[in-house]
């Protein structure tokens, strides 16, 4: 049936028109501004028309009315823009949007960004980025189009763009060749995107590493208030060729909430509680995972403390002493203990009966470095703490931050049961390393 | 001096860029970039850099490209110099080539090119190279924005775009569908199955586009699922029904959920196990916009999960979860623990998890939460203990049995050495106090003693407040409280002058006696006070209280307005009412509608028609109008992106894994050879073979004709067409028609009848796949592997029976005995069984028939394949397909039969286009209609058309 051109009244027309206004805004990334702990703009990339740099002031007096880096709000709304930010190694990057669009959208993909930096770079640091602003610039313009993702797989991007390296800036500089590559990466077209194809080791190698972090909060007389484990599995893969890899757990029940790398197939999971996959080259997250806060987390340090500050007088007294517990025959390792003591504390006077500590008088912050915990000899940190002279006796107790790690362990129980590899005729070095470590892990006193 | 220096710099790079030498070139290319990073201006270099855009350097090309972008909008002229350069690239048999020349061709934002930029972005969009074609969809949006009266034209393409199967265009299509015309709906009807299936293939930037598109269209096509749930957000829930009646007659039907809605829920879910937080989220806002409730509770623990990630990550999760706790405490509960505060979070992140720990409270776990808000109160952070102090507000109002606890702790709140938690404490207490005045007078009067070493003016306005209120309660003390103010009044802060002012009227009118005088007094420096505010209510207290001859009627009610009871103030969550917003959106996490917000309209009433996103024919995707330099592989690069979701088995009957199995017998390929005679011969294909499938099919027309008796040889059978080719890539294509066919089919029978009169005979099929597909595979099996196939042949065992071919192999090193299938079928179909294998040598395998009557279902026959020692389960799931057999007709009887027009046009239309074969698919298939052929057995009726 042909369609006879109706008659439209102007008024409508001028109202379609001004919907047409209102939707041409552009969505997603506009600008990407990177700013500096001081407060200084380094780097600004823009992925459409040119957004001043003033947008910015909103974020700077957010920043000011932060009393902490972190506190500064992540999304910001200016009157004609958003600006999202993300704060990693003491640089903010703020996007700059001019539309709806889920802010998680873009925080992760800031966050990928700063993560492809770091696996470029080695570090994500504003000496390092100046120094590879062309690569930067040509990583930005590749992630993005037209403020939409482009290629975010690390894998990908190395065939477009090969990672600045001395030995290839030597040769690029004699033989004239550049880091810029000249064909469409294959995985952008093929149903394994996060492979690269044509991938050749002379030692094939697969190396697992079982991390699990346990989040913790324990009160004043050492009870547990809340503990979870949160796990990972990082690999590290070099094969050759296209190997299809299963990974099989003696107890895959353990694991209550997971999310995986986009390689793993998410069926065979379900059905077989199997990790089965076309692994990427190189290091990835293969898994993270959630241990059900249903099962009783085992608690591998304890703190015996006493904190107090009396009434009227101008000391208080500290004690601090760890000590090891459910750690399953391991020893606890590389312990550091933190705290954020009150305002009112001038000065720290104390003795380590091992490792060093440090207080920093400004920001009231102390810390410990304890090392190795001597199950036979507790490592302990005594002495007294000098208070502002006149000032009231402070509230609140401080909170105490503990890291550790401890090798050999994965505190679930977790066990890799066996690593197949099926696809590839020659046979793999294959590797699984446990460890644990302390992820939130914090005592009330 | 500066600008100087700059200027000598810039010759400096200019005569590099001039310069013959590639490596100079590059060098002072680099600075450039440099420069345009650190937001200097470097547009004066236009000339020099805009020459070099045709550079073969490709890393010097790129960085050019860089510059463009950046300056042609400032250098328009001269940016025109650079178009046929990329107009060029846009022919180069390199796709990335291709693809970037469309990138930056889009980018520059120069009207006059408009015209160039629509013509590319056609010819892009017909491109072989998905790569490429995503780049288009992606230019579109760019197009668009530069030029909005372009709209039709780019609808058409994204419309053109929207059918493209490749997961590579489907997120960017979608996003350019979002920008340009979010409100052509009728769009995405046909793609929308397409969508859905191809999901868990898309990048993952793409998944999240997608879904929230899905969200909205699904929120407009279904009806809602939470009718049943009545408990469920009834604010909401009312306005979906526009009066009482028509709530009843809705309800009256039981609420069956559309298959396509079910489907989008069902091929999001594996979508919360991704690693990006931004596709967890968006499927759970999908969860909760779309799930029936009973469902809902799936998404928590991804969501409690993200909490783990970075703390941008957790602000905005945590606001939503927020929102969502208020609607359904029950989602979140269980998970409590997960949102204590730790002394190292951000100050928005802790009163944001105090948000949701109050959101939790009820009497179960008060005590709990109380206990936790204890160690809050004492925190370091001063801003978070105050927000706690009004947590512990929110909770001693929403649940009565912890009021008095949570009062008794507020008031010893009321001796802490921190002002702003003393403030806070009053401020709270306040209004707790006016739910049960009567009993508290003691809080009063303690906190009228208090009152002296406050300083907070909020504070002290609230105690006044409070004094005047309650003063017969307290008769001696607020007198007194009031002289205390009169010394000070002049300088406070406004607030506590006007409330002061309050304090005075409302003692005048209890106890005029004792206050008169301080009344007055105050009422005079109120009078002369600097501010307007308060001498107006000054003057307005005056008026009201004393009376004098010009005052009237109104001082007489002077103390029924004061003294008046005042409805306690009900606190609740700041996140009341974020859930107007769509969860995961700007606008929900700035609490305000942003640029662009689309909003999610309430679910319709009736359902809209549900045919509208059947897809009739599916046609491989037409190249024409491609370039003609297709040096990229088009069938098998294509091929690849067929979501393997789409259907299982088709991915696996196309994985080229078990190249050949060995049960691809002689027979198959015979009939294959055949049937390709068949397709340059004129139709005399029948074979032989179908002469049962004859007798049968005349048997059904009998049946039929029972029912029918006025309409002859009618039957309700329906024809369809499907074009088979032989190539790999378009089974898979046939294949997904085939469901769509059956969909089509279901909706349809109810109107059409056809006439058979042709007599349908079965023939050989067109297309026989030679891959089999897994039944048990060798780990489960302890080294029994079986793998089944479809053979399309008729099934010897029974006419109703599809015929399987079953192969056995034996991976273990031991030899497995008495190979059989158990006698017990679990689900009921009506199974031939093999004959139980004796023996079967390690290594060795066997290929065996059987046959399986699927009841016209494609429920899965679940069976027990047994060997002497073990049992295994095993199912068989058919495609509909499977179910149908092919039958052939002559052209004159197939065009006799043109009754229902609509069909045959398209079908005369392809019979045009399509050289190698056209087959007649007759199917009719009872499943899940009641309303056609209910009492009979599967009809198997296809077969294969000559031309």
């Amino acid at each position: 049936m042909p369609n006879h051109p109706v008659p439209v009244p102007s008024s409508v027309l001028a109202a379609l028109k001004n919907k047409t206004i209102h939707l041409s805004a552009a969505k997603m990334i506009h600008s990407l501004f990177l700013v500096n702990a001081s407060g200084d703009i380094f780097l600004e990339k823009h992925w459409k028309s040119v957004v001043s740099r003033s947008v910015c002031d909103y974020f700077f007096e957010a920043l000011e009315r932060a009393t902490e880096p972190e506190n500064v709000p992540p999304v910001i709304p200016t009157p004609h823009h958003y600006l999202i930010n993300v704060l990693r190694h003491r640089i903010y990057f703020v996007a700059v949007i001019q539309s709806e669009v889920p802010p998680l959208f873009v925080i992760e993909f800031l966050h990928r960004v700063v993560d492809t930096f770091q696996d470029y770079f080695g570090v994500c640091t504003e000496a390092a980025i100046k120094d590879n602003v062309v690569v930067v610039y040509e990583l930005l313009e590749e992630m993005l189009d037209n403020g939409f993702p482009l290629a975010t797989e690390s894998n990908i991007l190395k065939e477009l763009i090969k990672p600045p390296t001395i030995l290839r800036t030597v040769v690029n500089t004699i033989t004239g060749s550049t880091n810029v590559g000249e064909q469409l990466p294959t995985g952008q077209l093929s149903v394994v995107p996060w492979r690269r194809t044509g991938v050749k080791y002379t030692n094939n190698e697969a190396y697992f590493d079982v991390i699990e972090e346990i989040d913790a909060i324990i009160d004043k007389s050492g009870s547990t208030i809340t503990a979870e484990i949160q796990g990972v599995i990082d690999a590290c893969v070099k094969l050759t060729g296209m190997p299809d890899l299963t990974l099989s757990f003696m107890n895959p029940r353990l694991l209550d909430d997971v999310s995986f790398h986009p390689c793993v197939r998410f069926k065979r999971w379900e059905a077989e509680r199997i990790l089965s996959f076309i692994p990427p080259d190189g290091n990835f997250r293969l898994l993270s995972y959630h241990v059900s806060s249903q099962n009783l987390v085992a608690i591998p340090v304890y703190v015996k403390h006493n904190i107090s500050f009396r009434e009227g007088s101008s000391q208080g007294r500290f004690e601090l002493t760890l000590g090891p517990k459910q750690t399953m025959g391991k020893a606890v390792e590389s312990v550091l203990v933190s705290s954020q003591l009150p305002r009112g504390v001038l000065n720290a006077n104390l003795n380590p009966s091992q490792g060093t500590y440090t207080f920093d008088p400004v920001t009231k912050l102390l810390s410990w470095d304890v090392g190795k915990i001597n199950p036979q000899k507790l490592p302990s940190l005594k002495g007294s703490m000098s208070l502002q002279a006149g000032a009231s006796k402070p509230d609140e107790n401080p909170t105490i931050n503990i890291q550790f790690k401890i090798q050999q362990l994965a505190i679930s129980g977790l066990k890799v049961n066996r690593l197949d590899m099926y696809g590839e005729k020659y046979k793999p070095f294959k590797g699984i390393k446990y460890m644990t470590k302390a992820g939130k892990f914090q005592v009330r006193t | 001096m500066l600008n100087h220096c700059f200027l000598c710099r810039n010759e400096d790079l200019k005569e590099m860029l001039e310069s013959s030498k590639e490596s100079l070139k590059l060098e002072a290319m680099k600075r450039i970039v440099g420069l345009i990073a650190k937001g200097k201006n470097a547009s004066e270099l236009f000339p020099a850099v805009v020459k070099n855009v045709a550079s073969k350097n490709i890393e010097l090309k790129k960085l050019v490209y860089v510059y463009l972008v950046r300056y042609a909008e400032e250098q328009q002229d001269l940016a025109l110099l650079s178009i046929s350069t990329f107009q060029r690239a846009l022919k180069d048999p390199n796709q990335l080539i291709r693809a970037s020349a469309l990138r930056v061709l889009s980018s520059i934002r120069v009207p006059i090119i408009v015209p160039i930029m629509m013509l590319s972005i056609k010819e892009a969009s017909t491109d072989l190279s998905p790569y490429v074609r995503k780049t288009a969809a992606h230019a579109i949006q760019k197009l668009y924005s530069l030029d909005p009266d372009q709209k039709e034209h780019l609808i058409e393409v994204i419309e053109k775009l929207l059918k493209d199967k490749s997961t590579l265009v489907a997120g960017s299509v979608v996003m350019a569908f979002e920008e340009v015309c979010p409100d052509r709906i009728d769009l995405i009807h046909k793609n929308y199955r397409k969508l859905c299936n191809l999901l868990v293939d898309v990048e993952e930037w793409g998944q999240v586009v997608i879904i929230h598109m899905l969200t909205r269209y699904a929120r407009t096509q279904f009806v809602s699922p939470w009718r049943e749930d009545a408990v469920f957000d009834e604010n909401s829930e009312k306005a979906f029904y526009d009066s009482e009646e028509e709530r009843r007659v809705e309800q009256s039907k039981p609420y069956i959920m559309d298959p396509d809605h079910r489907l989008l829920l069902r091929n999001t879910k594996p979508l919360l196990q991704s690693r990006n937080t931004a596709v967890v989220m968006a499927v759970s806002q999908l969860y909760w916009h779309l799930a029936p409730t009973h469902e809902l509770s799936i998404i928590t623990k991804s969501l409690v999960r993200l909490l783990r990630s970075h703390r941008e990550v957790q602000y905005i999760v945590l606001q939503n979860i927020a929102t969502m706790s208020i609607q359904r405490k029950g989602m979140f509960e269980p998970f409590m623990k997960s949102f204590y505060v730790r002394s190292t979070d951000a100050t928005h992140i802790k009163t944001l998890k105090l948000e949701i720990l109050t959101n939790l409270a009820n009497e179960a776990n008060i005590s709990t939460i109380l206990r936790e808000f204890q160690t809050y109160v004492k925190s370091q952070d001063k801003a978070f203990a105050a927000a706690t102090i009004q947590a512990i507000g929110r909770c001693a109002t929403n649940i009565s049995e912890v009021t008095d606890t949570c009062l008794n702790g507020l008031v010893l709140l009321l001796s802490n050495r921190d002002e702003t938690v003393v403030a806070e404490s009053v401020v709270v207490i306040k209004k707790l106090l006016q739910t049960q005045p009567s009993q508290h007078s003691d809080i009063i009067k303690h906190m009228a003693k208090l009152f002296d070493n406050i300083t907070v003016s909020m504070a002290r306005a609230s105690i006044l407040w409070l004094m005047g209120e309650y003063c017969e309660h307290v008769p001696k003390i607020a007198p007194d409280v009031l002289r205390k103010m009169a010394k000070t009044f002049t300088s406070e802060e406004d607030i506590v002058k006007l409330q002061t002012v309050n304090l005075a009227a409302k003692l005048y009118l209890t106890n005029s006696k004792q206050t008169k005088l301080l009344t007055q007094y105050i009422l005079n420096l109120g009078k002369y006070d600097q501010s307007y505010d308060i001498r107006d209510r000054t003057r307005f207290i005056r008026q009201l209280i004393v009376p004098n001859e010009k005052s009237g009627a109104l001082s007489k009610y002077a103390r029924r307005i004061l003294m008046a009871p005042k409805p306690a103030p009900v606190l609740q969550s700041a996140f009341k009412d974020r859930d107007r917003f769509q969860l995961g959106t700007l606008s929900h996490s700035l609490n305000s509608q942003a640029n662009g917000y689309l909003e999610l309209s309430d679910w319709p009433a009736v359902a809209p028609d549900q045919s509208v996103r059947i897809v009739e024919v599916v046609e491989p995707v037409k190249e024409a109008g491609a370039p003609v330099f297709g040096k990229s592989k088009p069938g098998k690069s294509d091929e690849k992106f067929y979501s393997d979701s789409e259907e299982e088995e088709e991915e696996e009957e196309e994985g080229s894994s078990s190249e050949d199995s060995s049960s691809s017998s002689s027979e198959e390929s015979e009939s294959e050879s055949e049937s390709e005679e068949n397709s340059d011969d004129s139709n005399k294909s029948s074979s032989s073979q179908s002469d049962s499938e004859k007798k049968k099919k005349t048997l059904k027309n009998k049946k039929l004709q029972q029912q029918k008796p006025d309409s002859k040889d009618r039957t309700k059978f329906f024809l369809m067409h499907i074009v088979l080719s032989f190539s790999n890539q378009f089974v898979a294509s046939c294949r997904c028609s085939l469901l769509c066919l059956y969909v089509f089919l279901v909706c349809q029978f109810d109107t059409i009848s056809w006439d058979v009169r042709v007599s349908l005979q079965a023939s050989s099929p067109v297309f026989v796949p030679e891959t089999s597909r897994e039944l048990l595979h060798r780990m489960t099996g302890k080294g029994l592997s079986a793998q089944y196939r479809f053979t399309r042949q008729p099934c010897i065992y029974g006419n109703s029976m599809v015929s399987l071919q079953l192969t056995l192999s034996n991976s273990s090193d031991q030899a497995l005995e008495n190979i059989h299938i158990s006698e017990k079928s679990s689900t009921g179909q009506n199974i031939h069984r093999f004959n139980a294998i004796e023996r079967l040598e390690p290594q060795a395998s066997v290929t065996v028939s059987m046959g399986v009557d699927f009841n016209d279902s494609t429920q899965a026959a679940n069976f027990q394949l047994c060997t002497k020692e073990d049992e295994f389960s095993v199912s068989i799931q058919p495609a509909v397909g499977e179910l149908l057999l092919p039958i052939t007709m002559s052209e004159a009887d197939f065009t006799k039969e043109q009754i229902y027009n609509k069909i045959t046009k398209t079908l005369k239309l392809n019979l045009n286009e399509i050289p190698c074969g056209l087959s007649v698919w007759l199917a009719n298939d009872r499943l899940g209609t009641g309303n056609l052929f209910k009492n009979n057995n599967l009809l198997k009726c296809y077969k294969y058309l000559n031309i």
